[in-house]
């Protein structure tokens, strides 16, 4: 014998499932749509808190920078995450001095004001490569036989972002441009020649042209001048430059410890009144999200938005086959389904579409979590964890259930409510 | 012998256009044996369906009683009206009411997971006996109208009912397919040890049955037939049964 106990829910199961059939292409399109609102409440809880968490997690190698004065955020922005213009420049002194203080483990110096193809060029020191760390104290390392430059010659390493962007390769020669946006007119004269491209590092370093601080200052427009005068220090090949006649832009640093950034703080930022340090780094990006915290705010409104037209269009989807069903359900009661069963079995169809469409939900989440990261790699060289956990990810599919199942409720009124004696006679 | 059915004193009014309530059903008694068929002449308005309906709990009496197996339905919630007719009443409609977008095993099974126990080997069983083996996957569109009627009579059986009414079931047939199909009902209904009540104006119908009924007699909400419509011998005017 294959009988068996069949409880209300075996029959409501199979009402909903033969009734998404009937109604395939309706109930396709609505979870379509559900499909898109869930993938965009996923998205932009989890976008938000992994672009939050890439820029303040401190991953970038650096606890802080020392610039000129003016806005920390702007020396993060231009040292850290090569977004913004210069605050201005330090004397080299300052580089000296913080390089030797005893809270610094080290310091590296950045001078930047030119491009190449759109990609900043940075000079900076063979220290560079040998100090920085990035992640999980990880290392700089070097495609194929590539090398760090040296500072006395005309040599350049590349990120591998701004390699892959701009073609350059190892033993290419290229030409600096002035400013930080490309302009074609604006090329220097003096060539570099490519001694390595950079491993991928997932840091905002990925997208920088690395050449020696000295050649910085020997390229022709970046001439030392002298402070009273105006005029141009000649420098000659195989001659040191002067430090007095030399400035960075700003000094990355690497500190000892937390204590260390506190009391340099008070240092530089509330006792002194030259330069600026930027410390810690993850803070002060903090500080810039919070401020922008209304845009993301906005965001989730109309996420939440795009939520409720779903819901609506699941209710709207399900209500206007309300009509051709009355018989099907007046059926149904003849055949013995209480009005419970009925009712139900339209809120379960109402949620079922709001499921369906949440797991496809994932889809769309993966796309658009996929798309939000390329465009934060490509435009600031940091890496979204496209694969991070938020609760988003596990409240949305029920939340989108649950609006699902409640909006169900005004079509399965309707059906609860239906004349089983007036509606068993066909309608045509 | 013991009655399945038991009527007594039923009264179903409906209220009318005008406002005023008017009486559709006034049936003073009517019973039914246990595994008997009965047949009632019901022309159109004579409240036939709304007695079938009353019967099978889908309509509640104003007043009066209605004994299915010794349960009075018209004392029975809503609920329990729809658990005994799930469990205990098939019902075959003249347009046969299937389910569209169910195949002819799931409109069988869907009747059975309402009763509480889905027995599949059965199902398939019903759907062989009445001709279908070869359909059962078959939605209702895919069936000629004779074979829509046979899952109808094959659903009506589903949950081994005690009483099954049917409807003018062989209304929408031509002779030849009607006489085929009312041997049909038939024929399941006793091998289910299930009574049956048939409503039909079709006289040949009507006839094929020991025991029939003129619920014209029989409901006196409607005037009684004022001549011998029963050429084959049927007591004209009589609100008793009248046997052959």
């Amino acid at each position: 014998m294959s009988s068996s106990f069949a409880s209300p829910l075996s029959a409501i199961a199979l009402i909903v499932r033969r009734s998404l059939r009937q109604h395939a292409l309706s109930s396709l399109v609505t979870i379509v749509s559900v499909a898109l609102a869930a993938g965009l409440l996923m998205s932009v809880f989890s976008i938000k808190q992994q672009t939050h968490n890439a820029f303040t997690s401190g991953a970038t190698g650096f606890d802080a920078v020392l610039g000129a004065r003016g806005s920390q955020l702007q020396l993060v922005l231009n040292s850290v995450f090569h977004l913004e213009t210069s605050p201005g420049n330090i004397p080299y002194s300052s580089y000296l001095a913080i390089k030797r203080d005893p809270r610094v483990r080290w310091a590296i110096p950045y001078a930047v004001g030119d491009n190449y193809k759109g990609y900043r060029v940075v000079g900076t020191t063979e220290e560079f490569y040998d100090r920085y760390t990035y992640g999980d104290e990880q290392k700089l390392a070097f495609e194929g036989s590539g090398r760090m430059f040296r500072e006395a010659y005309g040599e350049a390493v590349v990120g591998s972002m701004a390699a892959q962007a701009t073609g350059l390769t190892y033993g290419s020669t290229f030409n600096t441009f002035h400013g930080l946006n490309f302009d074609e007119k604006a090329q220097h004269s003096t060539e570099f020649i490519v001694t390595g491209i950079l491993k991928p590092t997932g840091t905002p370093i990925d997208r920088v042209v690395w050449i020696p601080l000295e050649g910085y200052y020997r390229m022709g427009g970046h001439e030392p001048r002298d402070k009273k005068t105006g005029k141009i220090i000649e420098i000659k090949p195989g001659v040191a430059i002067p430090d007095e006649y030399k400035e960075v832009s700003a000094v990355m640093l690497k500190l000892r410890s937390g204590g260390s950034g506190a009391s340099l703080d008070v240092e530089m930022n509330q006792q002194g009144n030259i330069r600026t340090l930027a410390w810690p780094i993850g803070k002060v990006m903090a500080d810039l999200f919070y401020k922008i915290a209304w845009a993301n705010q906005v965001l989730e409104f109309v996420a939440y938005l795009v939520a409720i037209v779903a819901g609506a269009a699941i209710l709207a989807s399900i209500y206007n086959t309300m009509n051709e069903r009355r018989r099907e359900f007046a059926i149904l009661r003849a055949l013995g389904a209480k009005r419970s069963v009925v009712f139900s079995a339209i809120v379960a169809e109402s949620a079922t579409i709001a499921a369906l469409g949440s797991l496809l939900g994932y889809v769309v989440y993966g796309v658009l979590i996929s798309v939000a990261a390329s465009i934060v790699r490509a435009k600031a060289g940091v890496v979204l964890d496209v694969t991070a956990y938020h609760e988003a990810l596990r409240l949305t599919p029920i939340g989108m259930t649950l609006l699902g199942a409640l909006v169900g409720i005004v079509p399965a009124w309707k059906a609860y409510s239906t004349d089983v004696a007036t509606n068993l006679v066909p309608t045509s | 012998m013991e009655s399945l059915l038991s009527i007594r004193d039923l009264r179903k009014s409906f209220r009318a256009p005008d406002g005023r309530d008017q009486a559709v059903i006034d049936v003073p008694s009517f019973d039914l044996a246990a595994a008997g068929q009965v047949a009632l002449r019901g022309e159109s308005g004579s409240g036939k369906t709304t007695l079938l309906h009353l019967i099978a709990g889908i309509l509640r009496p104003d007043s009066g009683s209605i004994l299915l197996d010794g349960i009075d339905l018209a004392q029975c919630s809503e609920s329990q009206r729809d658990q005994l007719r799930a469990q205990h009443i098939g019902y075959i409609f003249q347009t046969f009411n299937l389910l569209q977008g169910y195949s002819a095993l799931e409109n069988i099974e869907l009747a059975m997971r309402f009763g509480g126990t889905l027995d599949r080997s059965r199902a398939r069983a019903l759907l062989d006996r009445v001709g279908l083996a070869d359909r059962m996957h078959y939605h209702p569109r895919q069936l000629s109208v004779g074979q829509q009627q046979r899952v109808a009579v094959a659903r009506a059986l589903a949950n081994k009912p005690k009483l099954v009414l049917a409807d003018e079931p062989t209304g929408n047939l031509d002779f030849r397919r009607a006489s085929e199909s009312l041997a049909l009902i038939r024929e399941v209904c006793s091998e289910n040890d299930a009574a049956l009540l048939l409503v039909s104006h079709d006289r040949a119908i009507l006839n094929s049955f020991d025991t029939q009924h003129d619920l014209r007699n029989l409901n006196r909400a409607m005037a009684p037939l004022d001549d011998s419509y029963d050429e084959a011998g049927a007591a004209s005017g009589s609100p008793q049964e009248v046997s052959k």
